[in-house]
């Protein structure tokens, strides 16, 4: 809060030399290892690696899921745990974690129900939210009797009810089949394209990475680090046909190139 | 897990009356004819002896019948049973000691007060069990060895306590009724309310929930499967509770006082009627909860 302009800080999210520690019997796992990462209020920044990279890790530690062991993290200017109190960001899971008792229309209630809003304004947001993720029409359905896409679409719809100004992914269309995942690409390129909020997305696509992200954050694992940014010089306005342009294939493979330098440092080291 | 439960209750709904109710049917008929069997072998010595006694040339067909309308039946005849209860309900007002439904109600009424506490306590207990370490080590133990004492041996040390501090009536019947109750309602609760995944407590966690909210927007709604099917098993211990605790007392009123002076006197049939109700009664309680669960629940994922 000593942030001269607590209303507009110049970072939505800033990670200095964060680093996080398991303790375990022999040797200690190192999920993350002196990690900086600045993101800027607006970006689309992917985080990809292998498994184990820690970038699932980073995005929990951001979110205030688990804490640094040593380091900084600052969410808006606040520490991620004032951040999450003072509900500064929205987190889609992998799995909709959707609640079963509740239909689609209470489901994306709950957290402005958690936030003391009256139940008309309640109702008021979450029905303009399924709007926009396409839901119109299946508020009164339950969970169950959705799709899978249609499900993460609901719980995208859930965490952008309270306008947080940051969103965070975590791998939120993995399980889905590709024809469904490119449809929800595009539409969350389209909610970025309007609404520019802050996204912080982990993905294991390089596709994925390259076609959403304004910045690519390329991560390796034991330990956890970041090893490259790759800047996309891919234009503002995004359509799937962009994957097929020589630009797009030339950010691709650099992704990919330094994901395999990540490997081969850490063989190295092993 | 209420995948489980949910998938048990669809088998149950999909199924016709027909098939839900002819294996019932089957197995009532077959309870029958082995109970008329058994009539002519429990009570044939004594038909023997007592009646056909005065009687020199008996035949078979005179003892099968004999066995089947005694007195003082060692086994009263299902229709013995039935003719007793139904005479008993129409032929006396309601308010009269003969008449059984004014007994069942009774024992009714503890049952209830005392599920309705127990029920109460027992989610009470479980909501406390899975905030607090402490009280999980601490309470578990003794709720697992509150059980393991029978009741019956229980039961007339609350009734002389209770009596002693000016409790009479229903309430003491309804400790011990509320005493079986609980169990198995905080043992499931506490599975249910601990049910929710890791992905639910951290969805709730990441809105900044307070632990209120959590437990009345995630962990209670979560726990609702697992509750019901306790609560069916709550009831009828509850009955079984209430029953036991007119035994000791020379209550005046209820279908275990009812039992008791039926086996005073010798009047088995008056015993089997006793039983016969307290069975319906039973069935009834579970049918009422299993309704509010189809109720409750059915928005749930079927």
């Amino acid at each position: 809060m000593n942030d001269p302009e607590p209303t507009a800080p110049d970072h939505a999210v800033l990670v200095r030399r964060a680093s996080v520690v398991y303790p375990a019997a022999d040797a200690p796992v190192r999920a993350l290892h002196e990690v900086d990462l600045a993101i800027a209020p607006g970006e689309f920044v992917a985080l990809i690696g292998p498994s184990g990279c820690g970038k699932t890790t980073l995005l929990r530690v951001i979110a205030d899921l688990e804490s640094i062991t040593s380091g900084e993290v600052l969410v808006n200017g606040l520490s991620p745990h004032d951040a999450r109190l003072a509900r500064a960001y929205g987190y889609v899971f992998q799995s909709p974690a959707l609640f079963p008792w509740r239909t689609v229309l209470a489901n994306v209630m709950l957290p402005l129900q958690i936030q003391g809003r009256k139940p008309e304004q309640c109702k008021a947001v979450a029905m303009e939210q399924l709007g926009r993720v396409g839901l119109a029409g299946f508020e009164l359905k339950y969970p169950w009797q959705l799709s899978g896409g249609m499900q993460q679409r609901v719980s995208i719809a859930r965490a952008l009810g309270f306008e947080p100004r940051l969103l965070m992914m975590d791998e939120p269309f993995g399980a889905l089949d590709e024809i469904t995942r490119d449809r929800l690409n595009e539409q969350l390129q389209g909610l970025w394209q309007r609404e520019k909020r802050t996204v912080v997305f982990v993905t294991h696509s390089i596709a994925e990475a390259v076609y959403l992200s304004t910045r690519i954050v390329v991560m390796s694992p034991r330990p956890g680090r970041v090893t490259k940014q790759i800047v996309s010089t891919l234009p503002e306005v995004r359509h799937l046909g962009l994957r097929d342009t020589s630009e797009f294939i030339a950010i691709a493979h650099e992704v990919r190139e330094a994901l395999h330098a990540g490997h081969g440092a850490d063989a190295d080291e092993g | 897990m209420p995948g489980t439960a949910r998938t048990l209750m669809k088998a149950d709904h999909s199924s016709s009356l027909a098939q839900r109710v002819l294996p019932i049917a089957a197995v009532l008929g077959v309870t029958v004819i082995v109970w008329y069997l058994g009539c002519i072998a429990l009570n044939a010595q004594g038909a023997i002896e007592r009646v056909l006694s005065n009687q020199p040339n008996w035949t078979t067909t005179d003892l099968v019948a004999a066995t089947w309308a005694m007195e003082r039946p060692v086994l009263p005849a299902p229709h013995q049973v039935a003719f007793d209860l139904w005479s008993s309900i129409v032929d006396w007002p309601l308010d009269s000691p003969r008449n059984l439904l004014l007994h069942a109600a009774v024992t009714t009424q503890s049952t209830l007060v005392g599920f309705i506490f127990g029920t109460l306590f027992g989610v009470l207990l479980a909501a406390a069990i899975v905030h607090s370490r402490t009280l999980d080590r601490a309470l578990l133990p003794w709720i697992v060895a509150s059980q393991t004492v029978p009741v019956l041996a229980i039961a007339p040390i609350v009734l002389v306590i209770l009596g002693t501090l000016g409790f009479s009536g229903v309430a003491p019947k309804a400790a011990i009724a509320m005493y079986l109750c609980f169990f198995p309602v905080t043992v499931a609760m506490v599975q249910g309310l601990r049910s929710p995944q890791r992905i639910e407590t951290e969805l709730m966690h990441t809105y900044a929930a307070t632990r209120l909210q959590s437990f009345w927007m995630l962990r209670l709604p979560a726990a609702l499967p697992y509750l019901f099917p306790s609560l069916r098993v709550a009831i009828a211990a509850g009955l079984v509770g209430a029953m036991v605790a007119e035994l000791p007392t020379g209550a005046q009123a209820g279908l275990g006082a009812r039992l008791l002076t039926g086996s005073y006197y010798g009047n088995t049939v008056a015993i089997w009627s006793a039983l016969v109700l307290s069975a319906l009664l039973g069935l009834t309680l579970t049918a009422a909860v299993a309704g509010v669960e189809r109720v409750v629940l059915r928005r749930q994922q079927r």
